[in-house]
């Protein structure tokens, strides 16, 4: 059962921001190769819409990873458009990327928390890196921790904590500053069935606060849980059924 | 999922902001072996450095005081002439050098302070009044007075038979060169040792940079822009240069500091005394402590500017 939890922030945040774009992300016939190598991902046209939720799936191989990767733009294309908040990802430098990815939230797999920082610091980092003043924000930061079950948690270090406490470490660092997009790569892989489910549960409430889900995974029964939106890559080209 | 529930988040929103600790864990971790190997580097090079500097400023004072004191000091040399009288011939010149304006002080050496000045070559008891050894007087300048040296040679040359003018200008530019050599031999060195450091916090960088790859790659995904992440490696290698530049200026301030005093208790000795002339007191000047300071900071500098360019390099590879 979904107990109803609350998410401390403002829904609506993208017309907070000047309006809700239409089509979050956009695709258009875009190709990626590493080097010299095959294609690995082929002609693939799609749009995310603002405030929606969808699984992004296929089998191992298939290309999750390079389309996750392209999503919060740590790769370009080698050929199409990616156009994501309205920008076309190819034209823009190096810090104009960073800056659009504070607006991306992202969920390793492995978590990536910064072993020498407490689990306070870690979700504080990105208020950090944009140069906010810790007063401004530490309360903020102190209520998220207590939404995800990590109140008593702040000032351990991540190697303390068990998988599901750094899971939910790496969730909280993700949406702190309200990303427009969240994405999440296999964040059910290293946690039981039950935490996985308390996960899913967490990521559809961060939806209807208003952030656009993307969760790449391979796990056919957490798809089952939850009806949405399935894009299904298979051998670099997607297929999506909405 | 009780854990979840979010009973009255203002009060603990206000409750827990004021009782943690300030978020003040340096985003580069502080210790790690590659930063103690580099305060290690840093501070070996910086009192190697200090030591060329301090030992360059002695020479430098030492040739400085030599060349004051002997640019105050002439020597007349009287050649005995056959068919005049030898001592007439230096009183004669004695006379000229007291009446030339600019002369402080004219003593000549006696016959048995000439001999003694020949012992070094010619053993005692040699019969040195039967050979024609010259005579030397020495005249020194009055205070901050100037000598008409030509005109001097010229008076001389005229009343006196057999004398000469040595104003130790080619004695004063062995010494010069001697100093000069010494000061840019100290400059190489400090430049080889520049090169060096910057080379050592290069390749310690980028071990540092390969260490923490990770947060690097946290630091880009979360939003950090390059300057950013440059600017708190920058930071990182900053303080352990400062540390490492402290430790060495310390140690050489100490070093000098030592000698200073060594050379006060070794004084009257005869190896006391020989180091004594050379180098003078052997005391560094506030000039040279003041140097040492400058060259630690000069050195964490250097650090901090070769980890920034190491780092921006190792960011262009991150995608």
């Amino acid at each position: 059962m979904v107990v109803a939890v609350r998410y401390p922030v403002q829904a609506n945040r993208g017309a907070d921001r000047g309006g809700v774009e239409i089509g979050l992300v956009r695709f258009e016939n875009v190709g990626l190769r590493y080097g010299l190598g095959p294609e690995v991902l082929r002609d693939l046209t799609f749009h995310i819409e603002p405030n929606s939720f969808q699984f992004l799936t296929g089998p191992s191989g298939a290309g999750k990873t390079s389309l996750l990767r392209l999503l919060f733009l740590s790769l370009k294309p080698t050929r199409g458009l990616i156009s994501i908040f309205g920008n076309d990802v190819v034209t823009l430098s190096k810090d104009e990327l960073s800056v659009l990815r504070r607006r991306i939230g992202i969920v390793f797999q492995d978590f990536r928390l910064l072993d020498h920082m407490t689990t306070y610091e870690n979700v504080a980092l990105p208020f950090r890196v944009a140069g906010k003043d810790e007063d401004s924000y530490r309360g903020e930061v102190m209520e998220l921790l207590h939404w995800v079950g990590l109140g008593e948690r702040v000032t351990a270090l991540p190697p303390v904590l068990s998988g599901g406490e750094k899971q939910r470490a790496a969730i909280a660092r993700a949406v702190i500053a309200q990303p427009q997009l969240l994405l999440a790569d296999e964040p059910t892989g290293n946690v039981d069935p039950s935490l996985a489910q308390r996960l899913l549960r967490l990521f559809v409430e961060l939806n209807k606060s208003g952030t656009t889900v993307v969760i790449a995974t391979h796990d056919i029964g957490l798809m089952d849980q939850y009806d949405a939106r399935r894009l299904v890559l298979h051998d670099g080209r997607l297929h999506a059924y909405d | 999922m009780s854990d979840m529930r979010m009973d009255g988040e203002l009060s603990i929103r206000q409750r827990m902001a004021g009782l943690l600790p300030r978020m003040d864990t340096p985003i580069v971790p502080k210790n790690s072996i590659a930063g103690r190997a580099l305060v290690a580097v840093v501070a070996i090079m910086t009192f190697l450095a200090s030591l060329t500097v301090g030992a360059v400023m002695l020479v430098r004072a030492a040739a400085s005081d030599w060349q004051s004191d002997v640019s105050r000091e002439i020597t007349i040399q009287v050649r005995p002439e056959a068919g005049q009288s030898f001592e007439g011939q230096i009183e004669r010149a004695v006379e000229v050098a007291r009446e030339f304006s600019g002369v402080g002080e004219v003593r000549a050496f006696s016959a048995e302070e000439s001999a003694r000045l020949l012992e070094p070559w010619l053993g005692s008891g040699a019969a040195l009044q039967d050979l024609p050894v010259p005579r030397i007087i020495v005249v020194r300048l009055a205070p901050n007075a100037t000598l008409d040296l030509a005109q001097l040679r010229k008076l001389l040359s005229e009343r006196v038979a057999g004398a000469s003018i040595d104003d130790h200008r080619a004695w004063m530019d062995r010494m010069r060169a001697m100093s000069n050599t010494t000061i840019l031999g100290g400059i190489g060195v400090l430049l080889l040792m520049v090169a060096a450091t910057m080379l050592s916090v290069a390749f310690a960088t980028r071990g540092a940079m390969a260490a923490n790859r990770p947060i690097v790659e946290v630091l880009h995904f979360i939003g950090a822009t390059d300057g950013f992440i440059a600017g708190q490696f920058q930071r990182h290698f900053l303080v352990l240069g400062l540390e490492g530049g402290l430790i060495g200026g310390a140690a050489a301030v100490v070093v000098f500091m030592l000698a200073a005093v060594a050379g006060k208790w070794g004084f009257g000795l005869a190896g006391g005394e020989q180091l004594a002339m050379l180098f003078g007191t052997f005391v560094l000047r506030i000039e040279g402590y003041l140097a040492i300071v400058a060259q630690a900071i000069l050195i964490a500098v250097v650090t901090g500017f070769t980890s920034r360019q190491t780092v921006n390099q190792t960011l262009r590879t991150v995608e």
